[in-house]
């Protein structure tokens, strides 16, 4: 795939130590045999940030995360920890600890004897090991099973044993491996509000592995995007999903609906009353409607680099809650005509998917209005869909293959990652 | 399914009875009678007569045989330290080997089950007598002058014993070594331990069950296999197998044999009960996964 944003995702090398960056990637690869598994990956991440390398299973995340912990070496590229080199730092030397997938926390050692390990091997003085065992497991509201072996605990439990065992090190950087992916929905809702809480009261920067993107959107400074051993795009949850960097990104995180577009016309940029430039807008045409009636619509130019042109064709990106439905004779209103094919409450919103006469099917997320005795859709019920102005991302087109199996994306169930 | 229809099914209370009743007629009953044997009194006719003594467990410290006990368990413990130096290495390795060569591995390391034992101890006799392959080469070779005894030496019997009984030891090495989790290596180096470190806090600690297994295995069979001892071992290095047939093929004292094969069932208790424990600590609960 040829990513006309892969150079945008690379964040600029600063030649200066920069002090608030922490952790440092610079150019790293790393390859199998003959199969590359990271490609030009660069990020800076800062002091006490949360940053979650999100992206579908196989997309090289663990990959990147085994390196930082040093249990690989890159093939290319170094990582620089508070500005040292980490190359041929084996990861028992590294200030850097990981709390794994599986915990992996030893059987044969009780709860304080596995939290203690760490500081066991470090020669520090018995009475400063039980006390600070004896705060951490506080700090992760075990201190009653202290003498229990992990394989006793639930699987919360075993987790938050995993989670002291790597902190009570103190170490700068902190890499979580999927460490929610083997706990049942409630209780990893739980853990995600409780590992933001001890982020913030322990000040460790963490680097979080997931594939579930609402966990990457509720809990991260910054998510950077992975596929294929490429970040995508390094972002705020917001920036990630309000103005997704490609298609790819839009597809993985959360629900989008795609319109696709032609240019007609490209207004130039031009300085408002107040002498401020604004970017300048295009004339779309949207689809066609089935009496032939062209559906154009005037937009914000898109930011993206290259040049945009008369007869480009562009892909809408619009959000299920961004979509607005009109009755089908409603004259006040545009829209692409459709019928409702299905129609689910869920308390706060109605979701409804709708299959356009151009063929295409969308979801709409309206918030359920409790003064309207009618706001509900019959099935196979006639409706317009629309949205907000200025409410739609603009993204280039891209290559069909990166297209594919976009359309039934609106038809998807909601917290389906794409994994 | 409600114990009351699990206590109807035919089969299945059939089937409960004919592991019972084999349990009982050849583990039970026989381990009753040599018990029972070992505290009776000798008897040129009937082998075994009133009165009860433990006069059998008694003539066990007499030097003659005591010697031999000691001498049999230091070729068996030579033996078992052996198989476990090379085993462990060898299990491991294994292990970490594709998961497609690995069949293939345990394979060959079973192959020579398909031979008798006792053919393949004859074999060993062949290789190491006077003028058998090992000197004709050490000969040819002009390493020695004249023909090494080999045979009928203390190293024979352990060579024999060594070769017989090492898949014995890595067969239950090789499962523990397949249960052991690269991730518990990771997060042991991750916490700061050298590679000694964590084999010795992470790796020997989870592995202990399998050598506890495979020692179970070897140890004790090594001091039974009376036919090693006779074969390559000559007069001076007995097994306390070779003491526990004479007693009860030659001398015709049985009390005497069934107290020797009690101390053998002993020592096979305290092993079992130190691979129970070992096992525990490290969270297994499933005991037949290694034994």
């Amino acid at each position: 795939m040829t990513d006309p944003l892969s150079v945008s995702v690379s964040e600029p090398r600063l030649t200066a130590t920069d002090p608030d960056v922490l952790l440092r990637i610079a150019g790293i690869k790393k390859s199998y045999d003959a199969t590359e598994v990271l490609t030009d990956i660069n990020l800076d991440i800062k002091h006490g940030e949360f940053l979650t390398l999100l992206g579908p299973s196989g997309c090289g995340k663990t990959t990147l995360l085994r390196l930082i912990a040093g249990f690989e070496q890159p093939t290319a590229g170094a990582i620089y920890l508070d500005g040292e080199q980490m190359a041929g730092l084996p990861a028992d030397k590294r200030p850097v600890n990981t709390v794994f997938q599986q915990y992996a926390l030893f059987p044969h050692m009780t709860v304080a004897q596995n939290v203690a390990y760490g500081l066991k091997l470090k020669k520090v003085p018995k009475d400063e090991i039980n006390t600070r065992v004896s705060q951490a497991l506080q700090m992760v509201q075990l201190e009653h099973l202290a003498n229990r072996k992990p394989q006793d605990l639930s699987g919360g439990q075993q987790q938050r044993v995993a989670i002291a065992r790597a902190v009570i090190n103190r170490p700068k950087l902190l890499l979580l491996d999927e460490p929610l992916s083997a706990l049942d929905y409630k209780l990893r809702l739980q853990m995600q509000s409780e590992l933001k809480r001890l982020q913030r009261e322990l000040g460790i920067t963490f680097i979080f592995v997931t594939h579930d993107q609402e966990e990457a959107l509720s809990m991260s400074d910054r998510i950077a995007v992975m596929k294929d051993g490429r970040f995508q795009q390094i972002g705020t949850p917001i920036e990630i999903y309000e103005t997704p960097a490609n298609l790819f990104t839009a597809k993985f995180i959360g629900e989008t609906n795609l319109f696709q577009a032609v240019v007609k016309a490209v207004n130039p940029e031009q300085a408002d009353l107040n002498g401020k430039v604004t970017n300048g807008r295009i004339d779309v045409e949207v689809c066609e409607t089935p009496d032939g009636e062209q559906w154009h619509r005037n937009l914000r130019r898109p930011a993206f680099d290259h040049k945009i042109q008369v007869g480009d064709t562009v892909n809408l990106l619009l959000r299920p809650e961004d979509l607005r439905i009109y009755d089908i004779n409603d004259a006040a209103h545009q829209g692409l005509p459709g019928e409702v094919v299905e129609s689910n409450y869920k308390g706060s919103t109605l979701d409804s998917i709708i299959q356009l006469h151009n063929g295409h099917r969308v979801k709409a997320s309206e918030f359920f209005d409790e003064d309207d005795p009618s706001f509900d859709y019959k099935m196979g019920e006639l409706v317009k869909v629309s949205w907000v102005d200025g409410w739609e991302w603009v993204l280039p087109e891209e290559d069909s293959n990166s297209l594919s199996g976009l359309d039934n994306l609106a038809a998807t169930a909601p917290g389906s990652d794409g994994s | 399914m409600s114990a009351k229809s699990q206590a109807k099914s035919p089969f299945r209370t059939a089937t409960l009875w004919l592991i019972w009743t084999w349990l009982i007629v050849f583990a039970l009953l026989p381990n009753i009678l040599v018990i029972a044997t070992s505290f009776l009194s000798r008897d040129t006719v009937d082998f075994i007569s009133l009165p009860v003594t433990i006069d059998s467990y008694r003539r066990m410290i007499d030097p003659l045989y005591f010697d031999v006990f000691v001498h049999s368990l230091w070729m068996a413990g030579i033996t078992t330290v052996l198989c476990l130096l090379f085993g462990y290495p060898f299990a491991w390795l294994i292990s970490k080997a594709k998961p497609r060569w690995q069949p293939l591995l345990m394979m060959l390391l079973i192959l020579p089950f398909w031979t008798n034992s006792l053919v393949r101890t004859y074999a060993l006799k062949l290789l190491f007598a006077n003028n058998g392959l090992i000197n004709k080469l050490l000969l040819t070779l002009g390493i020695v002058d004249k023909p090494l005894d080999i045979l009928y030496t203390q190293g024979a019997v352990i060579a024999g014993l060594t070769y017989l009984l090492f898949p014995f030891m890595v067969l239950p090495l090789y499962a523990v070594f397949t249960d052991l989790r690269e991730d518990m290596l990771l997060a042991s180096k991750d916490l700061g331990a050298s590679k000694l470190q964590t084999f010795w806090h992470v790796v020997l600690p989870l592995t202990t069950p399998g050598v506890i297994s495979g020692v179970l295995l070897v140890l004790l069979p090594a001091m039974g296999m009376f036919y090693v001892a006779d074969i390559l071992g000559g007069a001076r290095n007995l097994l306390v197998g070779n003491v526990i047939k004479n007693q009860f093929l030659d001398a015709r004292d049985w009390p005497f044999g069934a107290a020797a094969s009690v101390l053998l069932t002993l020592a096979m208790a305290v092993l079992l009960w130190a691979y129970y424990a070992s096992s525990r600590r490290i969270g297994k609960t499933d005991f037949n996964e290694v034994a």
